[in-house]
């Protein structure tokens, strides 16, 4: 009960708030439109749309860190968190209230990137059904993110990360926009070490079809979304107790 | 019944004492003010006494429950209104209510009963559909005290409970904390020394951590010898303090 009416609560603040649907939603299907514009006038294999489909969706989902961390970020320094604190709530509420209305979110807003592209041309399969469920880990992995820094930074730190740095990481590190290989050596050797290429390459790769390659690249992902999950309630946890001091 | 007695309760920070072997008892259903000065230790006791923080050294007891072993039992039974508004911005001033309602365990029906219920008494009736974050400062400070009370705390801390509000706005809020101490335990803290004469059956003064003097407006004024309880509270304070 404590953690679906929190769950509900931060929906609302999330959903309330005009700016952060103008750039969860507007911003990756504006990305969209600009390639598939692109590919219609100089097709380029990499822009065409079942492959930059889940190169977008990924980088949709880097803005539910934006909207995760700034929540949480913002709630940490006022005085309704201090409420909250003294609350016959837990951790372990927070955490799950904070990550609850988010996870539909982040599908949601992968669903609506698959029906966007639907209608730019992509065609109809099974696969894209797999495609949504194999991000999926990846809107963990970007939440976690979200909490973390939230835990840690203050709002505007988070704006500052999350927004800025972390959008950009995760769109030039994940092969949405080039081929990683042209670019090669060290900088293609980092974005193999992060989730954000992993998680590009397991949806593309269910939207070909190519089963066996999807579980390698989730594994990357799931991997880093446990320990970033994990850091983050450990976060939360000794910063709610600082915070108090 | 004891609703709060605390034990050589002290708190440090990083070699500074904050508060010093506080010794006090507070009945069941009085209303206690806790007044000092800046740095007077008045909210490092409210924040260890509502499980907040942990204290350094020493106890202290809510209804017979120690605030370092069994804070899980003792925050059902509490609540705080702190000095800052505290409200959800982007929430209307039903469902703020509504969560803290449910947070403390009411079912939907519940809660939803209870918060139309308080919302007639604090008169908040022509708001209830507003955002928070768009009410008036009275109305902030009347909703975030009554998001304190729909859980029905046996003990309410409120925390300058009427800074920065216009007169009429605070004279509202006295009826309101008047009518509440007939049925709860209320520890006030306030640097408006009329407000805890006016409101409180007994008073204590911190000076630099310590708790110097507890009893009503009238003892206090008569033992430190001053005309008034202004003069007794400046007089406590200074010659403590220097």
């Amino acid at each position: 009960m404590k953690i679906s009416a929190f769950a509900l609560r931060n929906s609302r603040e999330i959903l309330r708030d005009k700016l952060n649907l103008a750039f969860g939603l507007g911003f990756p299907l504006i990305v969209l439109l600009l390639l598939s514009a692109i590919q219609a006038n100089i097709p380029v294999e990499l822009f065409a749309i079942d492959h930059i489909t889940p190169g977008i969706a990924v980088f949709g989902l880097s803005f539910i860190s934006l909207f995760s961390g700034m929540l949480i970020a913002k709630d940490r320094t006022s005085s309704f968190m201090l409420r909250l604190y003294i609350s016959p709530m837990k951790s372990s509420d927070f955490i799950l209230g904070y990550t609850l209305p988010l996870l539909p979110m982040a599908v949601m807003q992968t669903i609506i990137c698959f029906i966007a592209a639907i209608a730019l041309g992509l065609t109809i399969s099974t696969n894209i059904l797999l495609a949504i469920i194999v991000l999926i880990p990846s809107a963990v992995l970007f939440i976690a993110i979200g909490l973390l820094c939230g835990s840690i930074f203050n709002d505007r730190q988070v704006g500052g990360i999350c927004g800025a740095l972390l959008t950009n990481l995760s769109a030039w590190l994940s092969g949405t926009w080039f081929d990683l290989s042209l670019v090669g050596g060290t900088f293609k050797k980092i974005a193999e070490l992060l989730p954000f290429s992993h998680a590009v390459d397991a949806g593309r790769a269910a939207m070909a079809g190519q089963f066996d390659m999807i579980i390698p690249h989730l594994i990357w992902v799931i991997g880093y979304a446990a320990v970033i999950l994990v850091l983050a309630i450990y976060a939360f946890t000794v910063k709610a107790k600082s915070d108090n001091k | 019944m004891t609703a709060i007695r605390t034990e050589n309760l002290t708190k440090k920070f990083k070699g500074i004492t904050a508060v010093n072997n506080l010794n006090m008892e507070i009945m069941e259903n009085e209303l206690f003010a806790l007044l000092g000065v800046n740095g007077a230790g008045k909210t490092t006791t409210i924040k260890m006494l509502s499980c907040l923080i942990k204290p350094s050294e020493g106890d202290g007891y809510i209804f017979g429950k120690s605030i370092t072993k069994d804070s899980y039992n003792i925050k059902p039974i509490i609540n705080v209104s702190p000095q800052e508004t505290a409200v959800a911005p982007n929430l209307t001033v039903m469902e703020n209510l509504e969560l803290i309602a449910r947070i403390y365990g009411n079912d939907k029906n519940s809660s939803l009963v209870k918060t139309k219920n308080i919302i007639a008494s604090f008169g908040l009736g022509e708001v209830q559909k507003q955002k928070a974050k768009i009410l008036s400062g009275g109305y902030q400070r009347r909703l975030s005290i009554a998001m304190a009370l729909i859980s029905e705390p046996k003990l309410l801390f409120l925390d300058e409970p009427t800074l920065g509000l216009d007169v009429l706005a605070r004279r509202e809020l006295w009826k309101i904390i008047k009518k509440l101490k007939e049925n709860m335990t209320i520890i006030l803290t306030t640097h408006y020394l009329e407000e805890a004469v006016a409101l409180s059956d007994r008073i204590g003064i911190m000076v630099k951590g310590e708790l110097k003097i507890i009893g009503t407006s009238a003892e206090i004024t008569r033992k430190a010898n001053a005309a008034n309880f202004e003069d007794a509270f400046i007089y406590i304070s200074e010659s403590e303090a220097v």
